[in-house]
């Protein structure tokens, strides 16, 4: 009746899962008991949840991932702490738990922190930087983060309900078969990442659709900034490459749950098909992290040196090449694998190509500082210590290019140490670099900047104390996921790296405080203009945070970086370019529940086919099928903002910025 | 507590002496290679990036705001000359480390033999769950958990693996290679001096993954023989069933020695005629079972 | 607030833009010169987007199946043609009758628009019940996905086709109950227009099937 689910599936015996879950469902439960005292249920339901607002939808998906950066993270300490107590026996995880806890950690940080971070910064930027109100597909948006979050809520609850994959982050067989991995571990991941794998491949669908096909009048492809064409090709790639993983996933569960043979020992399963498949989706999936921070940094870099970006022409061919290229280097994750000298050649040769343009945009943010008046902000520490942290890290995956330099590094910490090199030093500071940048638009006033240095500082410094021994752990014959070793000469390096664990852990406290510092000071770090880094891009034209309608009239777009001529000749003249304009009605998307109640049935199917209910999961798929239903049949799917609305709204603005620049600011 | 301080100073004396192991300390000719084609990119890797590191942090604090020596262009964004620069520097690079990577693919190639006046030794290899199965088949004998080669002596390894993928990897002899169940890799490897070399699975295999460790004892010829000959004394037999029993999944790191070897053990492993190893067991004949298959 | 021109210096980053270039309002709309384009032609683009992405995912399956077959001449099944063929049949002329749907549907013809969705679902239906009937033929011969990995290929793909003929069957119905309770609205248009494109695409991806899997066996 309940297929696989028993009492036994909760881990009574052990008490690290049990205690964390106990705390982390405490808390939970205080806080939605809080929020429904002080009486905010309805507008966290109307204002955020059933929200269609790419704005609103964008700072959700920034939240999700912060908070499963708590989870992953901590995994991460307990993966360091185990290693440092772990020389010659001892630490406290056994293997079947550690297993898991890597596991865990990756697929978290990968598919819950990283891609919901910068897809986050994607849908709430894009539109107000193409001058547009949203969108192409707002219901669709709102499906998509809820996707995504209904496969975190999974991952999470395998922590409490069964167990998680022992396999790492990319489960190959035969070991994530059946045979050898008969517990729900695998399948948790599985289903986790079908869902939400839908909902990032539906976002994918609406991005393209929106920087394809929505731009404001005037704007054409070369006067985009930078930070659309990189979200451009992201989502671009996320349109192929998910698909990929979407069928490699499937038959894996295939082989699971119908006995099929994709990937067995015997009866002609081939389980190289499943490594090629997998870093088929695996190396682009790097790119779709990366790309929007590169964009991120480009629009920071220019703004706070006080000049346009350097080589726009450049840098949208490197972008676009990258793109391309991604698709060109999958086979340097398994060189090892026996391919031959030919094929092994021709992927280390595609790799360092890929490596060029690259290298291109280091040097053009490079001389984007040449000539500027760089100012300090957080923004700008994440993006140098971005540019000095990523060649480095650029510069060990060149290296690993080179096939028998791979084959006495590959899988060690050499490697570890090189893809947090680029994730963290690229991925991680691109999305904190924004998040600090963006803050003040998304929510009317700026983030805490003395508790935004120091977490800088503690992540920087963090950050190259736990990964720099790892190269050298690398290189000294250590490979990744051990659960313990016994080489003398490994252990004050481990030591080391637990040490910049700490340091990170730090800094990540830092971030903690200087959020719940701002909050407090919210009245004193106010952004009153809407435009607190003398932006030069169209968000900043906004106020802050934009009204629903995001611009009552959408932007008539010129030349290059419209915002910032606007603003110089504002400047000139004292007084803001136009007359008010006369306020039109503007129609927005109507807030549907369609989302979160397509990802609670999601939930369900992914629970029930994991625990193999399938009744359970026969309900689930018919409420999924309803969802749908209901949200075709309805009849209005548009509101009005009245023009008085509008105009008041707008009028605010206007205002706030007149009294500015009659201060010569 | 102050044994482990003790032990911390040692630790902490050896890793100093840290480009003494591992990697960068090889002991033969393909570890040799692989070293030096990893240092030679690199140094020209390290050309490129500490340039930038230092041009990123001279340009970023010379050009700060509050320094008015520092010459503002606030709309320079393009030349012509950087543009050919930046583009073709990297290219260049590449170029050059694109031909290192293709010949060094080829030279290192881990099926290519080994050059060497020596006649080349046999050994097969089978990862099990979690440890290491060596037969050597000219000479009937097979060992679990620890390797002896003659110094000086090319070795042709094939390998293959009882269920899941590992990759089996002895530092500083040289590279790595999977092993799977249904297929034979193959790596050839030279160790140039006499000693003791640790060796370990590189590829995830399940919960006994770090219990595979194992010691390649790299001996002299008269120690090979002695070992052959010792080896071969040992009442244990290596035939299907016994293959089948060392295939269950075991954490035992036991170095297990066989007198004797059946003829067509590892081809019989490779082409499934001695199934793969089963797994954790019954959970998953259970599961598979109530499904009818 | 709205801009009105352009006081950055011109070209700065040597694209071959210029001052003077004159410009309508909507010169090309959806091509961002002209501004956001309308409703039906971002709805059908990022349909087609989707439809490209869905392509990939069979593109994964086939290269698999070209894979697990390649290793197994020996396993591929006698196919029956006939019914190949029949099931090529239903959903061509499926297809064709949805068109001739879509037609009714611009002039607005209520019967017309019913009658053909309902005649191409009906073909549908038939397609799909002759794919079932091979599929338990082959399970009863022992050719089922868990008797080798040919056959997991195999069941694989053309089931992932026969699933999205399933949920378009389940879709066709949701707009054929749509257009007979809401009329020709134009977001039920949008809607049907994809359904549409979706249709003929999986017309598109049969025809790959049948070549490949089906056909392909036979060539000497």
């Amino acid at each position: 009746m309940f297929g696989r689910l028993t009492w036994q599936a909760i881990p009574w015996s052990e008490p690290i899962p049990l205690v964390a879950a106990g705390v982390v469902g405490l808390f939970l439960a205080a806080v939605v008991v809080w929020v429904f005292i002080k009486g905010y249920a309805p507008y966290i339901w109307k204002e955020w949840i059933t929200s269609v607002d790419h704005k609103r939808i964008g700072v959700m998906y920034c939240l999700l991932a912060l908070v499963m950066l708590l989870r992953g993270f901590s995994d991460a300490v307990m993966m360091r702490s185990q290693q440092a107590l772990a020389f010659q026996g001892g630490g406290y995880l056994p293997p079947d738990h550690y297993n898991q806890i890597f596991s865990a950690h990756g697929t978290i940080m990968i598919f819950f922190v990283a891609m919901p971070f910068v897809i986050g910064l994607m849908n709430f930027v894009v539109p107000l930087q193409l001058g547009i109100r949203d969108v192409a597909f707002p219901t669709l948006n709102s499906v998509s983060f809820w996707l995504t979050a209904a496969g975190a809520l999974l991952i999470n609850i395998s922590l409490v309900v069964g167990e998680f994959a022992r396999t790492g982050w990319l489960p190959y067989p035969p070991l994530s078969e059946l045979q050898y991995s008969p517990g729900v571990g695998v399948d948790y991941y599985l289903w986790s990442l079908q869902i939400s794998g839908a909902g990032t491949l539906l976002s994918g669908v609406n991005l393209v659709t929106t920087i394809l096909k929505m731009r404001a009048p005037g704007m054409s492809y070369t006067r985009m900034p930078v930070f659309c064409w990189t979200a451009l090709a992201s989502n671009l790639l996320i349109v192929a490459a998910f698909p990929v993983l979407t069928a490699v996933t499937a038959m894996l569960v295939l082989d699971r749950y119908l006995g099929f043979h994709f990937f067995t020992n015997e009866m002609g399963g081939n389980p190289m098909m499943f490594v090629n498949l997998i870093w088929v989706w695996g190396h682009p999936e790097v790119y779709i992290l990366v790309l929007p921070a590169f964009g991120v940094f480009s629009e920071v870099i220019a703004t706070f040196s006080g000049k346009p970006l350097f080589g726009y022409r450049s840098m949208v061919a490197a972008t676009m090449a990258i793109c391309l290229l991604s698709w060109l280097v999958w086979l340097h994750h398994f060189f090892t694998m026996g391919a031959g000298a030919d094929v092994n050649g021709f992927f280390g040769i595609m790799t360092m190509i890929i490596a060029v343009p690259t290298g291109v945009k280091v040097y053009n943010w490079l001389f984007t500082m040449y000539g500027g008046k760089v100012r300090f902000e957080p923004p700008m520490l994440w993006s140098i210590g971005f540019m000095v942290t990523f060649v480095i890290g650029g510069m060990t995956g060149v290296l690993m290019a080179v096939p028998p330099a791979d084959f006495v590094l590959h899988n060690s910490l050499f490697l570890v140490a090189h893809f947090h090199n680029v994730i963290i030093g690229g991925v991680l500071f691109g999305a904190f670099a924004g998040y600090n940048y963006w803050f003040p638009k998304a929510f009317g006033f700026r983030l805490d900047e003395k508790w935004g240095r120091r977490a800088f500082w503690l992540w920087f410094v963090g950050f190259y104390a736990a990964f720099m021994p790892l190269y050298v752990l690398g290189l000294l014959g250590m490979t990744r996921r051990m659960q313990h070793f016994d080489r003398p000469e490994w252990y004050p390096w481990v030591l080391v790296a637990a040490a910049g664990a700490g340091l990170i852990t730090l800094g990540i406290g830092a971030q903690i405080i200087q959020l719940a510092v701002s909050i407090r000071n919210r009245a004193m770090l106010k952004d009153t203009t809407g435009d607190p880094w003398d932006g030069r891009t169209l968000e900043w034209a906004t106020a802050s945070p934009p009204p629903a309608f995001n611009f009552a009239v959408m932007p008539n777009v010129k030349g290059e970086e419209p915002y910032w001529g606007m603003k110089t000749k504002a400047r000139e003249l004292a007084h803001l370019l136009t007359a008010e304009p006369s306020y039109q009605p503007i129609s927005v998307p109507r807030n549907t529940a369609t989302g979160v109640v397509t990802a609670f049935f999601a939930v369900l199917i992914g629970f029930a086919m994991i625990w193999r209910i399938y009744w359970l999961a026969g309900i689930g798929f018919i409420g999924v099928y309803a969802a749908f239903v209901a949200f075709a049949w309805r009849d209005r799917s548009e509101e009005e903002i009245s023009a008085t609305e509008v105009a008041r709204l707008d009028r605010e603005n206007r205002f706030v910025r007149t009294s500015a620049l009659a201060e010569g600011l | 507590m102050r044994l482990r301080a003790l032990a911390l100073l040692l630790c902490v004396t050896a890793a100093l002496g840290g480009c003494t192991q591992g990697v960068l300390d090889p002991q033969g000719p393909i570890a040799d290679g692989e070293r030096l084609i990893l240092l030679d990119a690199l140094g020209i890797m390290l050309l490129i990036a500490v340039p930038t590191i230092l041009a990123t942090l001279w340009f970023a604090w010379w050009f700060r705001a509050s320094n008015r020596a520092a010459l503002y262009r606030p709309t320079w964004a393009y030349s012509d000359k950087l543009e050919v620069i930046v583009w073709a520097i990297p290219a260049l690079v590449v170029l050059f480390l694109g031909g290192v990577a293709w010949i060094g693919s080829h030279q290192l190639d881990p099926a290519r033999p080994i050059e060497s006046s020596v006649r080349p030794l046999e050994v097969q290899v089978v990862s099990l769950d979690w440890r290491w199965l060596f037969i050597y088949p000219e000479q009937h004998i097979a060992t679990v958990n620890r390797l002896v080669i003659p110094v000086g002596t090319p070795v042709h390894f094939r390998l293959t693996s009882s269920s899941v993928m590992n990759v089996f990897f002895v530092p500083r002899i040289g590279g790595e290679i999977y092993t799977m169940n249904g297929m034979a890799t193959q790596l050839n490897l030279l160790a140039r001096n006499v000693g003791r070399f640790p060796g370990l699975s590189a590829q995830l295999s399940g919960d006994g993954f770090s219990d595979m460790a194992f010691n390649t004892d790299v001996v002299s010829e008269k120690g090979f023989h002695d070992f052959v000959v010792s080896t071969g004394a040992s009442p244990n037999q290596l035939d299907g069933a016994e293959y089948i029993s060392l295939s269950r999944q075991s954490k035992s790191a036991e170095v297990k020695l066989f007198g004797k070897v059946a003829s067509s053990l590892f081809d019989d492993i490779v082409s499934r005629r001695l199934p793969p190893g089963s797994g954790p067991g019954p959970t998953a004949q259970a599961i598979l079972s109530q499904k009818g298959m | 607030m709205s801009v009105v021109s352009s006081f950055s210096p011109v070209d700065p980053h040597h694209i071959g833009h210029s001052n003077l270039t004159q410009r309508t309002e909507l010169d090309a709309p959806g091509h961002g010169e002209g501004g956001p384009a309308s409703k039906s032609v971002i709805v059908s683009y990022g349909f087609w987007i989707f439809l490209l992405s869905d392509i990939v995912m069979f593109s994964a399956f086939f290269a698999s199946f070209q894979v697990l077959a390649g290793d197994a001449t020996d396993a591929a099944p006698r196919f029956d043609l006939s019914n190949v063929a029949v099931e090529t049949g239903c959903l061509l002329l499926s297809s064709f009758l949805c068109g001739i749907a879509s037609l009714c549907a611009n002039r607005r013809r209520l019967f017309g628009t019913e009658m053909f969705l309902l005649l191409a679902g009906i073909l549908g239906a038939v397609f799909l019940t002759l794919e079932i009937r091979e599929f338990v033929g082959m399970i009863q011969q022992h050719q089922g996905p868990a008797d080798g990995a040919y056959y997991s290929a195999f069941f694989a793909l053309v089931g992932c086709h026969g699933l999205h003929v399933t949920v378009g069957l389940l879709w066709l119905g949701t707009m054929m109950a749509q257009i007979f309770a809401k009329g020709f609205r134009q977001d039920i248009l949008r809607r049907l227009a994809c359904f549409s494109l979706f249709w003929h695409a999986l017309d598109i991806v049969w025809v790959a099937i049948f070549s490949l899997v089906y056909l392909m066996r036979f060539a000497p």
